[in-house]
């Protein structure tokens, strides 16, 4: 037996079956290590007992169940101290009783043992896809998390919004192809061991797909014609908000994850990249009234799922439940969960999953105040965390431009999304809309500022950027669902045949458009996201909703590098000529004036005659200039800079605007020449021959730096 | 039942600590004890002579960790002839930069 500590709270004064423990601390909720014992606490509404249930790991039978006894439930909460645990060797879950009425919403079931919501770590599937045992009584189970990680000097890093540019990635994708030469592929380990690569291309910032556990066996099914494992790969299904995904860790085996996790969050941070998590607070693992009761189900159905008056699931999130965010109590566990991860992991910000679900009200109606985001808006752990918020969800909330934002959040601009598109593939009657979004969206965010807008083409929802130049149509036959899944409207351009093929013409023009959409994002005003591998043209080949593909579909091929190179290059030159400049990076929106008495308004607009855009519907053309001495509104001085855009078939001559005295203009990119052509590195950028006039090739981009 | 046998040896400045066989969550408490009591005599070097390691678990590195921050910023923790799949759980779990790595001690 330990000795105890001198406190009288660290004493046992009960005992069964030779386990002592004795009343717990009610807060904080979930297992805390205590000297001496662990202290469990978790709360229920409804529950008419509650029963904890300790297993040594791994083990099929609990070796001791204790019931609560009734003198230690406080409120709604039911807490004790259980002393002599070996925490290494520990798993725990709790037995709920209660009514079994769904109609009232109630779905107690006491033979199920429970995950808890509040669980640091969940053990029992530690290995991705290691074959689960189908008859485990109890597979998800709850384990305890040392809080002793030597972070040394590391802090979240505060980097200003719009400097970020930000990479949106899967930790398994990134490193689980052959080719991508890490020893430990598809883990957090993997990831660490290619940030030289990412310093490379330029980025500051990686958003990691969900990394939250969840069960890639979940809706799991082989398909008819293939044979093939389709999983849960994405991870867009939480079981559990706090722990970090087992099988993405090498050390996931060991039960070390949240060491490897706070590993490569350190060492990403002392190469100057943030972290952000995409973390889906819309619903659950645990499905409808069909699906498992693994956690949140038993414990207090009611508190925690939006359910309809007859008690069934509510269905925004399109996967068969709702999680209840604006109940008082739910809303209370999504903050306790964003402060952990914000404190305890130093990430430095959210993107959240199908936010406008975060401001529905409990019965499913939209709130004009939701208090779930004012809470984290306000919250003073998260004051710097950066908030993201895909503002729709699959209940037809479609809230970009108008998110609650209360000064913090941001949002994932899906709106500049179809308009870049539509532009690049040659509608007509965009070049408005166009001005507006590669000004950060000032129609859109006028009192919130550039950095309100997430400015992406592409992300894991939809085709790729290189599908998207090569597929009209998207082809997710391999999903299972006879093409029926994914989104239909792409606005996409195959360039004339679809998929691969081997027309020099059609590949080439494929390329300049990859190089086209790379230069548009990065001379946007704007927080820019790059999806993985759009950098060096990976392909889904058309499939547009790869959620499912444990494979090559979702792997990224680290061979395109060298068969892209062209498109890699030029990739890294942009992202380079963005940290380069500060006019592309104003936190501010343009006043369309020369505040600055510099001779040049701060942004202007042009055509192929300066000082006379071209706003009709059928034009294709559309040219601006940034004056570098009102970079960062007029506190920083930069170069003027000229970007040339012509989705025109055929080439245009485009008058360019005189700079003042004693500036000439210098060539960065030319979209239309050949590689290595196309760009010229920042500062070594050849002035142009003729100061007055060039020709802008057909369906290409130029920028010019007049310095 | 996994055995561990746990060897403590003081001499200068140096506290060494030679583990031989398991060290897992049942024989953890064992080495934790071996360092919680050569730490009040303030050693300017903990070495951990773990060549006859067979297998650390996690328990184990939650030794290591407690081990590091008793001894203060000043003094060293060496780990001599570690095998390569301890090396590389360091590695992944961010304790390699904590320790020093030698093959004899002392060098």
């Amino acid at each position: 037996m330990a000795e105890f500590d001198t406190r009288i709270d660290y004493y046992p004064t009960h005992e069964l079956n030779g386990i002592k423990f004795r009343r717990g601390h009610v807060l904080p909720f979930g297992a805390t290590m205590v000297p001496n014992g662990v202290n469990f606490s978790i709360y229920s509404s409804a529950a008419t007992s509650c029963t904890l249930v300790l297993f040594e790991k791994n083990a099929e039978e609990p070796f001791v169940e204790i019931p609560f006894p009734k003198e230690f439930m406080i409120g709604n909460v039911y807490s004790m101290i259980v002393f002599d645990l070996d925490f290494e060797n520990l798993e725990y879950g709790y037995r709920m009783d209660g009514p079994f009425d769904a109609a009232a919403g109630h779905r107690f079931d006491k033979t199920k043992i429970l995950s808890d919501p509040y669980a640091k770590a969940i053990g029992g599937r530690d290995v991705w896809l290691g074959p689960p045992n189908w008859d485990k009584f109890y597979p998800f189970r709850s384990r305890l998390v040392f809080e002793d990680f030597d972070w040394e000097g590391d802090k979240p890093l505060e980097t200003p919004t719009e400097d970020l540019i930000i990479y949106e990635m899967h930790v398994r994708s990134f490193t689980n192809h052959p080719s991508s030469g890490v020893k430990f592929k598809g883990t957090f380990t993997g990831l660490k061991e290619k940030i030289p690569y990412l310093l490379e291309l330029g980025i500051n910032c990686v958003e990691l797909m969900p990394i939250f556990e969840f069960d890639e066996y979940e809706h799991s099914k082989k398909d008819a014609e293939t044979g093939e494992l389709l999983v849960n790969y994405w991870g867009y299904s939480t079981l559990n908000f706090f722990a970090p995904k087992s099988g993405y860790a090498a050390t996931g085996k060991y039960g070390m994850q949240v060491d490897e996790l706070k590993t490569l969050i350190k060492e990403l941070h002392r190469n100057g990249i943030e972290v952000l998590l995409d973390v889906v607070f819309n619903h659950t693992a645990e499905g409808d009234h069909r699906g498992p009761t693994i956690s949140f189900k038993g414990i207090d159905n009611k508190t925690y799922y939006m359910l309809t008056p007859g008690g069934y699931y509510y269905n925004f999130s399109g996967t068969g439940n709702t999680l209840n965010c604006n109940h008082p109590v739910v809303r209370n566990m999504v903050l306790d969960c964003l402060r952990y991860w914000a404190s305890e992991y130093h990430i430095d910000g959210f993107r959240f999953d199908l936010a406008a679900i975060l401001g529905r009200a409990q019965d499913g109606s939209p709130l004009s105040n939701p208090p779930l985001l004012e809470t984290l808006a306000y919250d003073p752990v998260l004051a710097k965390c950066k908030l993201i918020a895909e503002a729709w969800d699959a209940g037809g909330l479609y809230q970009v431009g108008s998110f609650p934002f209360y000064g913090r959040w941001a949002e994932w601009n899906g709106k500049y999304r179809d308009t870049i598109r539509r532009f690049l593939k040659g509608d007509e009657g965009i070049v408005g809309d166009l001005s507006q979004r590669i000004q950060g969206s000032p129609d859109m965010y006028w009192v919130r500022g550039a950095t309100a807008g997430i400015n992406f083409i592409t992300c894991h929802d939809g085709f790729t950027l290189y599908d998207m130049v090569a597929y009209n149509q998207k082809h997710n036959e391999a999903n299972g669902e006879n093409n029926q899944d994914g989104n239909n409207d792409n606005d996409s351009w195959n360039c004339g045949r679809e998929g691969e093929t081997n027309d020099d013409y059609v590949n080439t023009l494929r390329h300049k458009q990859i190089k086209n959409a790379l230069a548009i994002l990065m001379v946007s005003q704007g927080v820019p996201m790059i999806l993985m591998g759009d950098e060096m043209g990976r392909t889904q080949f058309g499939n547009n909703n790869t959620y499912c593909h444990d494979n090559e579909l979702n792997w990224l091929n680290w061979e395109l590098i060298e068969k892209n190179a062209d498109i890699y290059n030029f990739a890294k030159h942009i992202i380079n000529l963005r940290r380069n400049h500060p006019v592309f990076r104003n936190k501010e929106h343009f006043r369309n004036s020369d505040f600055m008495d510099s001779g040049l308004p701060d942004i202007s607009f042009h055509g192929t005659t300066p000082w006379h855009p071209d706003w009709s519907a059928s034009s294709r053309v559309f040219a601006f200039m940034l004056d570098g001495k009102h970079a960062k509104n007029g506190n920083t001085e930069d170069d003027t800079v000229y970007v040339a855009m012509n989705m025109y078939w055929d080439a245009l001559p485009f008058e360019l605007p005189l700079l003042p005295q004693g500036k000439k203009w210098h060539v960065s990119v030319n979209s239309s020449m050949p590689s290595p052509f196309d760009f010229h590195p920042v500062s070594k950028e050849p002035k142009i021959e003729y100061q007055h006039n060039l020709i802008v090739g057909a369906r290409s981009i130029i920028i010019l730096i007049g310095k | 039942m996994s055995t561990l046998s746990v060897k403590t040896d003081i001499s200068n400045n140096a506290a060494i600590i030679t583990l031989e066989g398991n060290l897992d969550s049942s024989t953890a408490p064992q080495f934790h004890e071996a360092v919680q009591k050569v730490i009040p005599q303030n050693p300017q070097e903990l070495v951990l002579d773990v060549e006859k390691l067979d297998f650390m678990a996690s328990a184990g590195l939650r030794v290591i960790i407690f081990a590091k921050q008793k001894l203060g910023s000043t003094a060293k923790l060496i780990l001599v002839k570690p095998q390569d799949q301890l090396i590389e759980t360091l590695k992944m779990t961010g304790l390699l930069f904590s320790v020093t790595l030698v093959d004899h001690y002392p060098e």
